[in-house]
This record gives structure tokens, C-alpha cells and sequence, in this order.
């Protein structure tokens, strides 16, 4: 890199105003009604999951027999959530290369591992379900919260396609707020509340397999927590026990 | 039994008396003033901090792998794989925040109570290079996850030092060992990290508190314990350090650990603080993040760096004031000219200055978190605006007051009206 493009690099990160984020979309996220100790919930996400998203997408940190997290055993795993893996031991990796990814979608899909720590729960929540037909997309589907996203709507034949029509209005003050108007193209294998349930629960899951050990440490935090407690009981018994001869 | 165990001590004691000796002068003989109150607390949880990350940096190296393919995904085999990493894990990651925490709050101490004045300069001095070796030790770790926020930060801050004049691309060259942050970067980093800094941070430590013991502590009252004593040379208003001040001590590390804990089992990534929801991407060096902003204990130099217009084609004075505005706590002895030394016998040029010091700190702190077009933009437009938005002349104004409190200290503190001190230290 020559100096000149290091300053350019240099100006844009640090000088630049940083506000692109939050104006890359303004469609306001809902709030995933997600529960991390359901494990019905889970169990279903999980399924979902393995159908839908590991065709293309790896979580190549999470192994199959963690799953008995979720109450399964190593033999319903196998039958049941195993489709590109020989072992249960193994984690969740993908066939499909970064390259023909690349070359199918324009960027290699991410891993999902840990997906809902960078995107939050609510992102995701809302992003599996704001997909709309758009013919000017190579794919020919677009999404509010990440507009010209390059997966196309994989779950849509449980949602149908919907047709998105954003309408503009602006009051007496002239400030402008936008309307999304959603219509239904064509019906898919679910009800919107049942779809809604499908991506809660594989939101769900995806949380879940962002930090496997997070229903274990909140059970460990309490003990501790008490632990601590009892210590800081007898510390400043002790403390007070010392000071006694100590005057002011 | 007992009578063998005094044989072997006896026996251990004739071959190497320092130790007793030692134990003495630093626990059981070292007078502290017996005054101390909530804020003497954050010194020996400071130790406490450095304690933890150094058992807990010792058994994540264990399992991590300093390689530019293999980092990302060694963290998240210590959180998914390894028995007990994610809680290994997430102590060295909450105690990272809390080190900064704990010697925010072990700094502001000195300013209110004079800690930095005349014995204790050395003290202060080493207390500085202490802060200054673990904003580094804190900057090197940061890079190990590897994600996107670890390689932008450090790419960032790299090239910082490449807008030093004449030396400045090929300072930041060396330090990179590549022209971009790189596996080479990630080597070295992982090597400064877990011997270069420890070691130094250490034998800072040790001088901080040797230079301490040697004086002797500062107390709430800022008064000289050392000059009214007893028969026997010892200190009216002081009391042994042990058992005293481990026993409180150990009061303060108990609620302290409660606080920790809360963090680390319930809320790891404290919304976004303590662990970044971007640092969750791998590193990826064709894609820049939209945001890049520093974890929140380096936020106040971020927000001066942004806010100082580039000069003569340069950034350089925006460096400058950063560095600037750490390296000036090493002349804070000598820039306070008060006669007092406690905030308790101040007046109010000291007190207000203070007060706003702190205020902008936090506010400087806040601003280097958000983006500068936090607060919009002014509706209209002058010569001399080189940019309309509010939240960067905020900046401007608070890394002003900032250098003022510091600039304007002699003065101010020897103009201020002080109150009498007492010959005794006051409960």
C-alpha cells in the first residue's frame, strides 16, 4: 500500500462521518419473542435450520452432538439433523465451496455460528421475514432490513411471496414518514402466524448456537453469586472483628 | 508438630531473612493512615484485576492459536469446546474492562485526594506508565479474536502512527511487519500481549508500590501521617497495613467480585461494551466496517483524535493532541501548585475545575462511542465551519476544557481559596 492510499484509508475510517449504519435501512426491527429454555422451540429451529440454511450456509464451530443440548439424543441427531456429516462429532460444515458460493450468490454465505451475535436476534427476526418479489434483483427477491441481499427468500415456500409497496407520506410539518404496504402473492405451506413461529424458533436456534454455554452460566452465576454473598458476610465480620481497636 | 514446623522456619529464616524482612516492611510494619475511605479501595483491586487476567491469559493461550486462519475459530473453540473456556473466556474479557474500570477510578482518587503531590511524584509517574503500558497491553489483546473490529481497531491505530511526520509509514510498517495488519501482525501483537507487556506491567507494579511504601500512603486528608508519631516512631494516625488493610481489602474485593460477576454470568457482552457485536464477523481485510469505534475505555482519545481538524494537509495534530493528552498526567505534580492537597481544604476554582474535568472526560468518552453525526448538524453555515455537525464541536470545545484543566492548573490552584488542614487526619 503506498502512503497515499494509506492516508486515503486513514481520512475515510477516522475523519469521515461514521452515521452510515443506522442509514443503511429504516425499517424498524421487531422484537424476537425468542426463549432460550424452550427446547421445543429449539428442537423445531434446529430442524429448520439443517433444512433450509446448511444447504449453503456453514456453522462450522457448532458440533452435531452438542445438540444433546437441546434434549436430543446422539441417535435421533443422526437420524434426524445429520444430512452432510458422517460423524456425530463432527461440526456443521458445508459442501458447497467459498468459491462456487462466490460464483452463486456474489459473496460466499457466512457462517452461521455466531451470526446472532453480530446481527442480534431481532435483526434476524425480521430479516427472514420481510422478504418481497423484486424482478430487478438477480435473484428476484429483495428485504427491507438488508436491502439487495444477496440470498434469495429460501424459506419461501412456507411464507409464498409477498409483494412489498412503500408509500411515502408526508405531514403538515413536511416531514416525510414511509408506509410499507404488504400484499401476498401467492399462498405458502404456512399461516403468517405459523411462519412467524417457524422464524421465531429458528431465531431461536441461532442464538442458541451463537453461545451454547449461555443457559449454563446463568445457573452458575446465581451459586456464585450466593457464594459471594455468604463470603462478604464473613469478610466484613472479620473486617468489623479487626477495626474494633481501631479509634477514630 | 507445631514445634517442627517453628524448626523448619527457624531454618528457613537463618538462610533467607529477607523474607521476614520484607513481610515486615511492606504488611505487618507498613503504617497506613487508618482514615481511608471508599475510594482507597481501587489500588489493591487493581492487583486484583492484574492477577486475574494473568491466571486467565495463561489458559487461554493453552488453547488459542496466534494464525490469521485459525484465531477466529480457536476463540470460538475455547467457548464451545474446551471444558469451561466460555467461562475462562469471558473473565479475560470482563476483566479487560474492569482493569480500565478499576484505574479510572484509582486515578480520579489521586486527583481528589493529591496522591500525585510532593512525596509521591514517582509514584504518579509510575501509576502513569503503568496506564500508558496497559492501554497497550489492552490495544495488542484486542487484535487476538480476530474479528472485524479487532482488524479494523488495530488497522486504525497502526496507521496513526503513519501520519507522524518523516517517519511515520515506515514506523508503521515495523510496527505492522506487513503492509496491512496481517498474520505477521497477529504473531507479534500475540507475542507483545503475553510476555513483552506482562513483564513490564509487573515490574511496574512493583516500582509503583515500592516507590509507595518508601513515602509512605496519601490519605483522604492529604495530610503527612509521618510527621506526628508515637514513642516508638510510629505514626499516630497509622495503622499496620496487614491486618488492617487486607481485611478491609478483602470486604472491597468480595463486592467487587459480586459486580464481576454479575458482568461475566449475565451479561458478557454488556450490550455491546464489553465485547462488540462486530467483532462476532471474522476479520476480513477487503471489507471495512461502516463503524469503527474503539472499546469504550479508549473513547475519550478517539473523540479528541476526530475532533482536532486536519491541519496542512495532516492529520498529524489530531495524533498529536491524543498523545498529548495522555502524556500530560506526568507533569500533573508539578502543575498543581495548591497549598493543600485534598479536595476536602480545596476551593471552589479547584472543585469546579475538577467537576468539569470529569464531565468532559465522560462526555469526550461518550462521543468517541457514536458517530459525529450523533447530534446533527447546526442549521446554518459560517466561514470558519469546516463541518456543521454539533457532536464535533462538542468534541472541540470539551478537548479544549479538557487541555485547560490542565494548562490552567497553576494558576487556578494557586490562586484558590484553601481552608486550614488539620494537624491530625479527620474519620
Amino acid at each position: 500500500m503506498t502512503t497515499g492510499t494509506m492516508k486515503k484509508l486513514l481520512l475515510a475510517l477516522l475523519f469521515a462521518p461514521l452515521g452510515v449504519q443506522a442509514a443503511a435501512t429504516g425499517y424498524k426491527l421487531d422484537r424476537a419473542p425468542i426463549q432460550l429454555n424452550d427446547v421445543v422451540s429449539l428442537q423445531a429451529g434446529a430442524r429448520t435450520f439443517v433444512n433450509y440454511c446448511l444447504n449453503c450456509h456453514s456453522a462450522q464451530y457448532m458440533r452435531y452432538n452438542r445438540l444433546t443440548d437441546l434434549g436430543l439424543t446422539e441417535a435421533q441427531i443422526k437420524d434426524n439433523l445429520m444430512f452432510a456429516a458422517e460423524k456425530v462429532g463432527e461440526t456443521m460444515k458445508v459442501s458447497m465451496s467459498v468459491k462456487d458460493g462466490k460464483a452463486w450468490f456474489g459473496v460466499p454465505p457466512p457462517d452461521l455460528s455466531v451470526i446472532a451475535r453480530s446481527r442480534g436476534a431481532d435483526w434476524l427476526y425480521t430479516y427472514l421475514r420481510t422478504f418481497y418479489r423484486d424482478a430487478k434483483t438477480a435473484t428476484g427477491w429483495n428485504n427491507t432490513v438488508f436491502p439487495n441481499a444477496a440470498m434469495p427468500h429460501v424459506l419461501w415456500t412456507l411464507q409464498g411471496e409477498r409483494r412489498l409497496e412503500i408509500v411515502p407520506h408526508a405531514d403538515n410539518a413536511g416531514h416525510v414518514s414511509v408506509e410499507y404496504k404488504w400484499s401476498q402473492l401467492s399462498k405458502g405451506a404456512q399461516s403468517a402466524v405459523e411462519y412467524d413461529l417457524t422464524v421465531r424458533d429458528l431465531v431461536n436456534f441461532l442464538v442458541y448456537v451463537g453461545e451454547p454455554s449461555a443457559s449454563s452460566r446463568t445457573p452458575i452465576g446465581v451459586v456464585v453469586l450466593v457464594v459471594l454473598g455468604l463470603l462478604f458476610v464473613l469478610a466484613y465480620a472479620m473486617k468489623r472483628e479487626f477495626w474494633k481497636d481501631v479509634k477514630h | 508438630m507445631a514445634s517442627r514446623l517453628m524448626a523448619l522456619w527457624e531454618w528457613f529464616d537463618s538462610r533467607m531473612p529477607s523474607v521476614a524482612i520484607e513481610t515486615r516492611k511492606h504488611l505487618t510494619e507498613y503504617y497506613a493512615p487508618k482514615n481511608f475511605n471508599f475510594w482507597y479501595y481501587f489500588g489493591s483491586l487493581a492487583l486484583l484485576v492484574l492477577v486475574i487476567q494473568i491466571v486467565s491469559g495463561i489458559f487461554l493461550t493453552m488453547h488459542y492459536k496466534p494464525d490469521a486462519n485459525l484465531a477466529f475459530g480457536s476463540v470460538e473453540y475455547i467457548m464451545r469446546d474446551v471444558p469451561g473456556g466460555w467461562l475462562i473466556r469471558y473473565i479475560h474479557s470482563t476483566g479487560g474492562s474492569a482493569f480500565f474500570i478499576v484505574v479510572y477510578l484509582h486515578m480520579f482518587r489521586g486527583l481528589l485526594y493529591g496522591s500525585h503531590r510532593e512525596p509521591r511524584e514517582l509514584v504518579w509517574i509510575f501509576g502513569v506508565l503503568i496506564y500508558l503500558t496497559l492501554m497497550g497491553e489492552a490495544f495488542f489483546g484486542y487484535l487476538l479474536p480476530w474479528g472485524q473490529m479487532s482488524y479494523w481497531g488495530a488497522q486504525v491505530i497502526v496507521n496513526l502512527f503513519g501520519v507522524i511526520p518523516f517517519i511515520g509509514p515506515d514506523l508503521a510498517l515495523w510496527i505492522r511487519g506487513d503492509y496491512v495488519v496481517s498474520d505477521a501482525t497477529l504473531n507479534r501483537f500475540f507475542a507483545l500481549h503475553v510476555i513483552a507487556l506482562p513483564l513490564v506491567l509487573l515490574g511496574l507494579v512493583m516500582a509503583h508500590i515500592l516507590a509507595l511504601h518508601d513515602v509512605g500512603s496519601n490519605n483522604p486528608d492529604g495530610i503527612e501521617i509521618k510527621k506526628k508519631k508515637d514513642a516508638n516512631g510510629r505514626p499516630l494516625d497509622g495503622i499496620p497495613f496487614h491486618p488492617y488493610y487486607t481485611v478491609k481489602d478483602i470486604v472491597g474485593a468480595v463486592v467487587f467480585l459480586a459486580v464481576f460477576c454479575v458482568v461475566l454470568f449475565f451479561m458478557p457482552e454488556l450490550g455491546g461494551y464489553f465485547l462488540e457485536h462486530n467483532n462476532f464477523i471474522p476479520a476480513d481485510s477487503l471489507k471495512t466496517p461502516e463503524h469503527i469505534a474503539p472499546l469504550w475505555y479508549f473513547t475519550p482519545y478517539y473523540s479528541i483524535l476526530r475532533a482536532v481538524p486536519p491541519m496542512f494537509n495532516s492529520q498529524f495534530p489530531g495524533v498529536l493532541a491524543m498523545g498529548l493528552a495522555v502524556l500530560i498526567l506526568f507533569f500533573l505534580p508539578w502543575l498543581d501548585r495548591s497549598p493543600v492537597k485534598s479536595i476536602r481544604y480545596r476551593g471552589k476554582l479547584y472543585k469546579g475545575a475538577l467537576a468539569t474535568f470529569v464531565v468532559t472526560f465522560v462526555l469526550l468518552g461518550y462521543l468517541g462511542l457514536k458517530p459525529t453525526t450523533l447530534w446533527g448538524q447546526f442549521g446554518f453555515d459560517a466561514f470558519f465551519l469546516d463541518t456543521r455537525e454539533i457532536a464535533t464541536w462538542v468534541a472541540r470545545v470539551a478537548t479544549v476544557l479538557y487541555f485547560l484543566f490542565f494548562i490552567l492548573m497553576p494558576w487556578y490552584t494557586a490562586r484558590d481559596e484553601v481552608k486550614s488542614v488539620p494537624e491530625r487526619v479527620t474519620s
